[in-house]
């Protein structure tokens, strides 16, 4: 089984820690002037998002954890689970609704997602920092308000609502940081 | 105090200058990371130690950085040059103390060292160290001297200086007496705290942990904070006391949560050092770690006389950090090891 020691320890690596996969955060050596030194480090649990701090013994070796991070392309949703394609492989992997979280409501079909696979199999997704997606839902609003000024909420056909300017209509195309989940634009025909 | 898991541990009071805002490490970048002020600051406080020392009479002297002897300290792993046979110093320790053996006095050094492993916000395995020897006399006179160093090489004459022991720092902070405490009792101390809730460590391994998160970032936050009289099974190469219990005559001084120096009551028995020195081996073997030959021509030189000496050790770089008001390490080095 593939191991790391603590002088390997960086920002990135993935343990495994009391049967949970982790992200190491942050790595700090700490030592007195004489004796034993120690690994500080902030650690993120893969499955709960959890951030904690640990400290280990350095010297210490710990189990590396069966993770990476690869391009896939999400094909659709059977209702139950979400289903993703190697694009040069063509192997096809499904997501459960706590792989996929919140990247269910930006997501549609043939987007290219950073999917972060644990043994295997999908642990994470992420959706694109930016998506094109049509509004299905939203209050008509003032015809010839370009201002740009307040705002509404509208129903994007993925289901999620984001905030947009008055002038944006049912139908229209917009592009949204799903990061911030806020509107950036009208998506235009190029 | 310390912190539950998922905070970060406070830093030190100081705000790096925008100077510093691109020079963290990108591995294969051909340009150093102190910027030009850095490296003049490093260059006057070499010429400033050098002016202190040449007022007082100290004598500067090199010795090798190869030596045929290896620090047999469990806690320090040196670096071997191969096919040479030859180990890296981790410090100048040995070598010095044989010329204190031999008389010629007061003595100091600055050179590089090698320590394996030791890499972080506020280590580097090649740095440099700032060493020096007082022959009768003793340790409170020898801090004495090193706070005057390191308020002159700050510019900060006027800056506080405080004592506190070992052991009253761990009473009045933790509540616990290092000198009656087993690994269980401080366990249980650094469980409440949130700490190594995994980890299996002996006294002196939980004392350090219990150091190093909860009582070090507190250190040294209103000047210079001397904590001395360690528990005699962290002496090193400290004499011990004849005090009933024995302490080890030994300091460290901190500031602004960081460890700069670290001061022995040198211990001159040698059959005591030999005795360490078998006792360190034996605990490398049974941590898994090579055992490194013995440094003799130290033992024969504690044989013929080394005069009753306070001696000590700073970290110049770190020193550095806090002239500059640098929050990592590599913001003072021209090349750290990645790019070295």
């Amino acid at each position: 089984m593939a191991s790391y020691k603590t002088n390997e320890f960086k920002g990135g690596l993935k343990i495994m820690l009391d049967g949970d996969p982790y992200n190491i955060v942050e790595n700090e050596f700490v030592k007195p002037g004489k004796g034993q030194a120690f690994n500080r480090v902030k650690i993120k649990n893969l499955k709960s998002g959890r951030v904690v701090e640990r400290t280990f013994k350095s010297g210490d070796s710990v189990e590396a954890a069966d993770v990476h991070d690869t391009e896939l392309q999400y094909l659709y949703n059977d209702g139950e689970v979400w289903h993703f394609m190697h694009p040069e492989t063509f192997e096809q992997l499904t997501a459960d609704e706590t792989a996929v979280g919140e990247a269910a409501k930006w997501i549609k079909e043939q987007d290219m997602c950073s999917v972060t696979l644990y043994n295997g199999a999908p642990l994470s997704v992420e959706p694109p920092n930016f998506v094109v997606l049509e509004i299905t839902e939203t209050d008509p609003g003032l015809k010839g308000d370009t201002s740009g000024g307040g705002g509404k909420p509208a129903t994007l056909e993925t289901g999620a609502v984001v905030n947009v300017p008055l002038f944006v209509q049912i139908g229209e195309m917009i592009k949204v940081d799903t990061r911030t989940g806020a509107y950036v634009s009208r998506a235009r025909d190029d | 105090m310390c912190h539950a898991p998922g905070t970060t541990s406070p830093q030190p009071q100081v705000t790096p200058p925008p100077a510093f805002a691109q020079s963290r490490v990108e591995v294969n970048s051909w340009g150093p990371c102190a910027s030009p002020e850095v490296l003049r600051a490093r260059a006057r406080m070499l010429a400033d130690i050098r002016a202190f020392f040449a007022a007082r009479e100290v004598l500067e002297v090199e010795t090798p950085m190869l030596s045929q002897a290896a620090a047999t300290d469990p806690a320090l792993a040196s670096m071997r040059v191969e096919d040479s046979g030859y180990w890296l110093h981790t410090s100048p320790e040995f070598p010095m103390k044989r010329l204190l053996a031999a008389g010629v006095g007061p003595i100091y050094q600055v050179c590089r060292v090698f320590r394996a492993g030791e890499r972080g916000r506020r280590h580097h395995p090649e740095f440099s160290l700032l060493e020096w020897y007082r022959p009768g006399w003793t340790l409170v006179e020898l801090m004495g001297e090193v706070a005057d160093l390191v308020r002159h090489l700050l510019h900060r004459p006027e800056q506080a200086v405080e004592f506190v022991r070992y052991r009253e720092l761990f009473q009045r902070e933790l509540a616990v007496d290092p000198w009656h405490c087993t690994p269980d009792s401080l366990q249980a101390v650094a469980h409440a705290k949130g700490l190594g809730e995994d980890l299996k460590l002996d006294t002196d391994g939980w004392l350090d942990l219990l150091l190093t998160h909860c009582l070090e970032p507190k250190l040294g936050q209103a000047g210079l904070t001397f904590v001395h009289d360690y528990p005699p099974s962290q002496a090193a190469l400290a004499r011990l006391s004849d005090h009933d219990p024995p302490h080890a005559e030994r300091f460290e001084l901190y500031m602004q949560g960081m460890e700069l120096a670290n001061g022995f009551q040198e211990l001159t028995a040698a059959e005591e050092q030999r005795r360490r020195f078998v006792f360190d081996n034996a605990e490398r073997q049974a941590l898994g770690r090579v055992p490194v030959p013995q440094d003799e021509q130290l033992l024969a030189a504690l044989v013929a006389g080394l005069p009753e000496s306070a001696g000590v050790a700073l970290g110049l770089d770190r020193l550095l950090m806090l002239v500059c008001g640098a929050d990592h390490i590599d913001q003072v080095i021209a090349f750290p090891i990645e790019r070295a």
